[in-house]
């Protein structure tokens, strides 16, 4: 039997197509397969790698992966340490051992952090019960003070950090802002004036509105050295 | 032929338009119009569900909430749940699942919310129509597109969509009828009034295909949502 594409990449798909006929193709992230049909989990992004075809979902909530790297906000605080609302329908657990520097027994953890605290975190464990584990040891791990906040759909993150990099740092050097992107769509913008902060803001709800076509690289720097 | 009193055919549907997005703070909405009939959808989640004794350890749940406003109706209607609305909110819940996949959610829910702004008959249909729109563009795991329709009985023969003159006809027979895009799956099938078995099935294949010609209308809602910013 012959194996039949039924979609291009990058088209957009909604759930419930078939995106490929035959059992040559194998379906991956956001799509599964019914008889001999491939079929979309979702809306979204269809891409095509050799024989592997997956859905890249164009809207909806942050599902936690481990090494993702999120910005939490402390909602409670335990015994063993503390919990952190990541934006999806589970909190994560920040545990006492999991963060850098010592903590004398007994201590008082709003000291280091504190209610309504942002941290950056990174993800270590996800069971498939959905407790998530993360850790703030590491490299650029910390609590995050002044700045703002602004929130993305997750699934644009990727577009805004770019291949390598290069989005954000071009964000970065043009506006001359700290910009930090959490993987659950949490954006952390600190810069040394309000309007520079501002005109990061602009770009990045740009990016998040245009984030599905081609070429936003080149026109996200034309709109920087416009304003420039 | 003999037509409908609103100079439609047998087959013919009200207007219909179908928007996505209409809901900024949603995580995913919809509005689904079709004649005088207008329906909001708007989902919310999965977040974490409370009471915690409605959570299950093995999927997430769907909860549905269907409401009419006071203003919807030519006379006002009191506000709040009723008798009536708990039960099109079971429905509407019974008629989405078989196309949502909640297994990567356990212990949590997704809340759908179904608010009809004006009613002209055929409101759980539009609600449920809506309601897919919106959870599709939730990005909520989905193995298939739900679209509803009514067809009904009046004076001996088939129509579809009845509007609410039609529907208030001495003896006149509604059956809405909830249909899956690619597996042509029936997931909900309502009656009120009498009906012959041979009548029965021509009124179910009537709104299949009209089912069918909604699937269409919600697949360009969704596309064009991300096609008017290129």
């Amino acid at each position: 039997m012959t194996s039949k594409l039924l979609v291009k990449e990058k088209e957009i798909v909604i759930p419930g197509q078939e995106l490929a006929e035959g059992l040559d193709y194998l379906p991956s992230h956001g799509s599964f397969r019914e008889g001999n049909k491939i079929i979309s989990n979702f809306l979204g992004l269809a891409s095509i790698n050799e024989r592997f075809i997956k859905v890249i979902p164009l809207t909806g909530r942050y599902n936690p992966k481990i090494n993702d790297l999120i910005i939490g906000k402390v909602s409670d605080i335990g015994f063993y340490g503390w919990t952190l609302d990541i934006g999806c329908a589970y909190n994560a657990v920040l545990s006492i051992r999991e963060t850098s520097g010592f903590i004398e027994r007994n201590d008082d953890l709003t000291k280091h952090y504190d209610y309504g605290d942002l941290v950056v975190a990174q993800i270590i464990k996800v069971t498939k019960q959905k407790q998530i584990d993360v850790t703030t040891k590491g490299p650029g791990l910390k609590k995050l003070i002044g700045g703002k906040i602004i929130e993305v759909t997750p699934s644009k993150v990727p577009r805004m950090i770019g291949k390598q990099g290069s989005m954000i740092t071009m964000i970065k050097d043009a506006t001359k802002c700290n910009v930090i992107i959490g993987q659950n769509g949490r954006v952390w913008i600190k810069g040394e004036t309000l309007d520079k902060e501002i005109l990061a803001t602009k770009i990045i709800m740009k990016i998040e509105q245009e984030s599905h076509i081609e070429g936003l690289t080149d026109k996200i720097k034309e709109m920087l050295q416009e304003k420039e | 032929m003999d037509k409908r009193a609103d100079g439609r055919k047998a087959d013919e549907m009200r207007e219909i338009e179908a928007k996505v997005g209409v809901i900024k703070r949603a995580d995913g909405s919809a509005l689904f119009k079709i004649g005088d009939t207008i329906a909001i959808a708007a989902v919310y989640g999965p977040r974490e569900l409370h009471p915690r004794y409605l959570q299950n350890p093995e999927t997430g749940i769907l909860r549905c909430n269907y409401d009419m406003a006071s203003f919807s109706v030519t006379e006002r209607k009191k506000p709040g749940p009723n008798r009536r609305g708990v039960e099109i909110s079971l429905v509407t819940e019974k008629a989405l699942l078989p196309a949502v996949d909640l297994s990567q959610f356990p212990n949590a829910v997704v809340d759908v919310f179904v608010e009809i702004v004006q009613a002209n008959a055929g409101t759980r249909c539009a609600g449920i129509t809506a309601a897919s729109l919106a959870l599709a563009h939730a990005g909520i795991p989905m193995k298939d597109m739900v679209a509803a329709v009514s067809a009904g009985k009046i004076n001996g023969k088939i129509y579809v969509d009845l509007s609410k003159d039609e529907e208030d006809v001495e003896d006149a027979t509604d059956i809405p009828v909830a249909c899956t895009a690619r597996t042509k799956k029936i997931t909900l099938l309502q009656l009120d009034g009498n009906i012959t078995k041979k009548e029965l099935i021509e009124a179910l294949i009537l709104a299949k295909s009209s089912c069918e010609k909604i699937n269409k209308i919600q697949e360009k809602a969704l596309l064009e949502f991300y096609r008017q910013n290129e």
